[in-house]
């Protein structure tokens, strides 16, 4: 491009293609992010609408037993880890900076690194289907069902190796955003006043940090004992399948609410701009967030009440786990009170911002019925929880992140989505959600246990899995609605407003939609809470600059992170792959020789090299350019 | 006094609503929500207990919607901009303090059912003893004091306590019969699980596998036949008289070295699959294949189903480790003199 101007270094800069395989500008990754999240996602709901025919009516054979486990499994793995983790991350990338006033995020080059590995280690997942079969021990993948006594696929070995791969993108992602938040806030942004978003991110990323190497060191010991013939999960050589789900339940709670907090977050603002007050009880959301991470963590055994921990580990964790109660109460009566008062729209995004409330809650009820420990001997493991965690995940998590993505598209792309098919969007998937999940709450009370391929008629349980399966496919539409929505929103020409909702209360919507590749011309001065509604109650159209028009350092583009992930989704396939048994020779010598592994990592260590020893200095926007851009 | 009327006026069909979700649901044989057992009952308390508490949050957090949904939204032309409500301190301890009550009020059952459910009556003298292994996708039971090892079937004497010792062979099951209690864990040695259930009467009821086990999980059922003392006892004794082979001798040879190698019956054969000791008195064939003789819905003859499980073993239930009995070369024929013997199998009690 010819924006390259002599400053003291000039950068190479890409266009098309190679332009968003080199990028690390965070918005451009945010939109990444949102594709290739968009992508699982689809790929996880048609799996998941598979799963609903198949059990639309009794001893249906619609897919076989084998294929269903692995539509399960598949179905939870991509959900959480490849479909709403990633789309979390595209909010995260596309707001986050804009919103603390910073011209990218701490490490951009990292930043590119995790949404390539993330990419790959999901591919590496996917891949399952199509050689020889995907993982079939449930997204949880209890041992030993997952070991290789009972799942002798590589099924198992994608989930380890692709969670793995994928698991290092969440890390980076999330030690990012801590060096970001903590790091790079406009001045005068002190902790309290930071958007109710920017915390929430924090404390997730704060989340991140601590619970992944939980999962990653359980993923090291499942794939060690699978291909390496380890005894980690074997009872036979002392080893202990229990071992495996504490260590996955220690990871797999505080995951929920690495989930759920930036939904939160999300909601504290979708709120406050429709109801044109600010939120109300600022300080104890943010001191609610803190107490629900730290909770997070306490509670992972409620999961395994039934594995037998004995009276007096369940007792407290049953306490831990109603505890999350009150803090998460404080944050749904802070939500009705900022609206309490106010001047309440009703676009698409607030829509799903209040259609979150009642939702939510309704999941968080029972999600204290299920810390009743006895009352789970009865629940565990059966449709009654099916119906709670989608009752927070789709209808918390998931109706969220429709609300921030109605919300900030404007920013993201510079172009509003079609309200009235958001509002379409809305009342089908709504609707749809309700009528999946709410019957699934007394499936699980007449006695269907979760994870079964199909059910004997006479049970009372028919005309529930019918109502249940007809409210998938509404569910389905009102996604397709959405996309409809985006490919008609794509061919419009750009124009947003800078604030397109008017009541915009954050730095986000002081700069252009979508903002200049350095975001803000000058860092603004953050002088309060909701800085940029402070200025305009101020009778200010901008914000005040902290610092004087200079020439704006940027970080150069670079392959390498897609070149470091690629060499690891290569050694993977090698690790994989190293135990088979190959009729073909030369195969046989590529896997079972390691070769294959060698190869991909010595191109991700290659890659880590360069990186090393080239000097990249960046280059510079010079003022001349941002100026002309400005009268432009 | 009129006004405290009107609102328990409005939640009456709410409670009536309620009221007839808990009483008619399900069948009396699975249902969490018809009880036949103490510990079932217990656990059921606890649960309408939880709701009941649950419900009123809900009731106020949707009031409280609805009401700032209706009267808080824009009109037209509304400009001015409303008041920047920062907090409210007092509001705020309310529903930090309020929640804090509801979750004691329900800690306290919580804890007093952790300890009264998770008490060990394995050495308790008055208890019938079961030690359950469970195995891809069939359940053994042993009765330690009777000398009895037995399948699929667990029959049980009414109002007594049955203690279970509960471990698997291969993969890790869960054992859950909803209407007697909630479920516990069948894990591999070393993490040996007990519980105890007492059924208040003679019944039969569904018992489920409820942990992914593989692709016949969902069709790993069993059944808890609840009779009186008089009846155990006499079951007991049926159950330990020697074998019962098949009046063709030929037949009966071919039975003996192909399916008791991994099958027993009375005092013969392995131990390897279920025992088949009076299976024509039990209410199903590889635990999904209904028999007419339980007079419940969706069964068929108890011949038909065990001809339907022997001429093909895994259309019946996938990953099952049967080999077909037609590779091991029994004909059709034989397959239906094998169903024939096996159904009239039946043991008196």
């Amino acid at each position: 491009m010819a924006h390259a101007h002599a400053h003291s270094h000039s950068a190479k800069r890409y266009t098309g293609i190679m332009d968003w395989l080199t990028t690390v500008d965070h918005k451009k990754i945010g939109i990444l992010y949102l594709i290739a999240g968009g992508l699982f996602f689809g790929i996880g709901g048609i799996e998941a609408i598979l799963i609903r025919l198949q059990l639309i009516k009794p001893m249906n054979d619609l897919v076989s037993a084998q294929v269903f486990n692995e539509l399960i499994t598949m179905h939870g793995t991509t959900m959480i880890f490849l479909g709403v983790m990633p789309v979390i991350f595209a909010i995260m990338n596309a707001v986050i900076p804009l919103q603390i006033g910073a011209r990218d995020v701490a490490f951009p080059f990292l930043n590119s690194l995790g949404f390539w590995t993330f990419l790959f280690g999901g591919l590496l997942l996917n891949l399952s289907w199509i050689m020889g079969g995907a993982p079939d021990a449930g997204w949880t993948s209890y041992t030993p069902l997952s070991t290789n006594d009972y799942s002798s696929t590589h099924g198992v070995d994608f989930y380890t190796i692709g969670l793995q791969i994928a698991g290092l993108g969440t890390l980076i992602g999330g030690i990012n955003f801590l060096a970001t938040i903590i790091t790079m806030r406009a001045p005068g942004m002190s902790f309290m006043r930071m958007p109710m978003f920017t915390w929430t991110a924090f404390i997730t990323s704060a989340m991140i940090l601590f619970a992944f190497p939980a999962v990653t060191v359980g993923l090291v010991l499942l794939s060690f004992d699978r291909l390496l013939g380890a005894n980690f999960f074997d009872v036979a050589a002392g080893g202990s399948p229990v071992l495996w789900q504490h260590i996955f339940w220690i990871f797999g709670h505080p995951e929920v609410y690495i989930l759920i907090l930036p939904a939160f977050g999300i909601i504290s603002e979708v709120v406050p701009t429709f109801s044109r007050k600010r939120l109300f009880g600022y300080s104890s959301m943010v001191f609610a967030t803190i107490l629900i991470a730290f909770l997070g963590f306490m509670v992972w055994a409620h999961h395994m009440f039934t594995t037998g921990l004995g009276p007096v580990a369940n007792a407290l964790f049953a306490i831990a786990t109603m505890l999350i109660a009150v803090p998460t109460g404080i944050k749904i009566f802070n939500w009705l009170f900022t609206m309490w008062g106010g001047q309440i729209r009703f676009t698409s995004a607030n829509l799903f911002a209040i259609g979150f409330v009642p939702t939510f809650v309704m999941g968080g009820v029972t999600g204290v019925m299920l810390g009743a420990a006895p009352a789970d001997y009865q629940f565990h493991d059966t449709y009654f929880v099916v119906a709670h965690f989608h009752y927070v995940i789709v209808g918390g998590l998931v109706f969220g992140l429709f609300a921030g993505l109605h919300y900030w598209w404007p920013k993201m792309f510079g172009r509003m989505l079609n309200e009235t098919l958001g509002k379409w969007t809305f009342w089908l998937f709504a609707i749809g959600f309700h009528m999946t999940f709410f019957v699934q709450h007394f499936l699980g009370l007449l006695g269907m246990q979760r994870r079964i391929v199909s059910y004997l008629p006479h049970q009372n349980f028919d005309e529930l899995n019918f109502i249940s399966t007809i409210g998938s496919i509404l569910m389905g539409i009102g996604v397709l609605a959405f996309l409809v929505n985006v490919v008609i929103t794509a061919r419009k020409p750009v124009g947003a407003p800078d604030d397109p909702w008017e009541d915009g209360r954050t730095l986000e919507w002081s700069i252009p939609s979508p903002p200049p590749e350095y975001n803000f011309k000058q860092i603004p001065l953050v002088r309060g809470l909701d800085a940029f509604w402070k200025e305009k109650m101020a009778g200010n159209k901008e914000m005040t600059p902290a610092e004087p028009l200079g020439p704006i350092h940027m970080p150069s583009p670079s392959i390498l992170p897609f070149v470091m992930s690629l060499g690891l989704f290569i050694g993977g396939l090698g690790f994989m792959f190293s135990t088979e048994d190959f009729s073909n020779s030369f195969m046989s010598l590529i896997f079972n020789k390691y070769i294959v592994l060698i190869v991909g990592l010595l191109i991700t260590f290659g890659a880590m090299i360069a990186r090393s020893v080239h000097d990249d200095p960046g280059y510079h926007i010079e003022v001349e350019e941002l100026e002309g851009e400005g009268k432009a | 006094m009129m006004k405290r009327w009107q609102a328990v006026k409005r939640l009456l069909p709410l409670m009536a609503m309620f009221a007839l979700v808990l009483s008619g649901c399900g069948r009396e044989d699975l249902s969490v929500l018809r009880p036949q057992g103490p510990v079932a009952q217990g656990q059921l308390d606890l649960i309408k207990l939880s709701i009941s508490v649950m419900l009123v949050v809900m009731v106020v957090v949707f009031g409280i919607a609805t009401y700032v949904l209706i009267k808080f939204r824009r009109k037209k032309g509304q400009d001015e901009i409303p008041e920047q409500v920062e907090g409210n301190h007092k509001l705020e301890i309310i529903w930090t303090a309020i929640p804090l009550l509801l979750v004691l009020v329900l800690a306290i059952p919580t804890i007093q059912k952790v300890f009264a459910y998770g008490e060990n009556d394995w050495n308790n003298p008055e208890a019938v003893k079961v030690e359950v292994t469970s195995h891809q996708f069939w359940w053994e039971f042993n009765y330690p004091d009777y000398g009895v090892r037995t399948a699929q079937e667990l029959v049980v004497p009414v109002g007594k306590k049955i203690a279970f010792q509960l471990k698997t062979n291969d993969v890790l099951h869960s054992f859950w019969v909803p209407s007697l209690g909630g479920k516990m864990d069948t894990n591999t040695e070393g993490s040996v699980n007990y519980m105890t259930l007492v059924a208040d009467k003679a019944d039969t009821y569904i018992g489920k596998c409820a942990e992914l086990c593989g692709p016949s999980h969902g069709f790993m059922e069993f059944r808890v036949k609840a009779v009186d003392d008089a009846a155990f006892d006499k079951w007991v004794a049926a159950f330990s008289e020697p074998a019962v082979l098949p009046a063709d001798t030929a037949l009966a040879e071919k039975f003996k070295t192909n399916c008791l190698s991994c099958h027993a019956v009375g005092d013969q054969g392995g131990a390897m699959g279920p025992n088949l000791t009076g299976i024509g008195s039990r209410e199903t064939i590889a635990s999904i294949l209904l028999n007419d003789i339980s007079g419940k819905p969706g069964t068929k003859p108890t011949k038909d189903n065990l001809v339907e499980w022997l001429m093909e073993p895994q259309a019946v239930k996938p990953g099952n480790t049967m080999p077909n009995p037609k590779d091991l070369g029994f004909s059709d024929e034989e397959i239906e003199q094998i169903a024939d013997y096996l159904a009239n199998y039946k043991l008196d009690y």
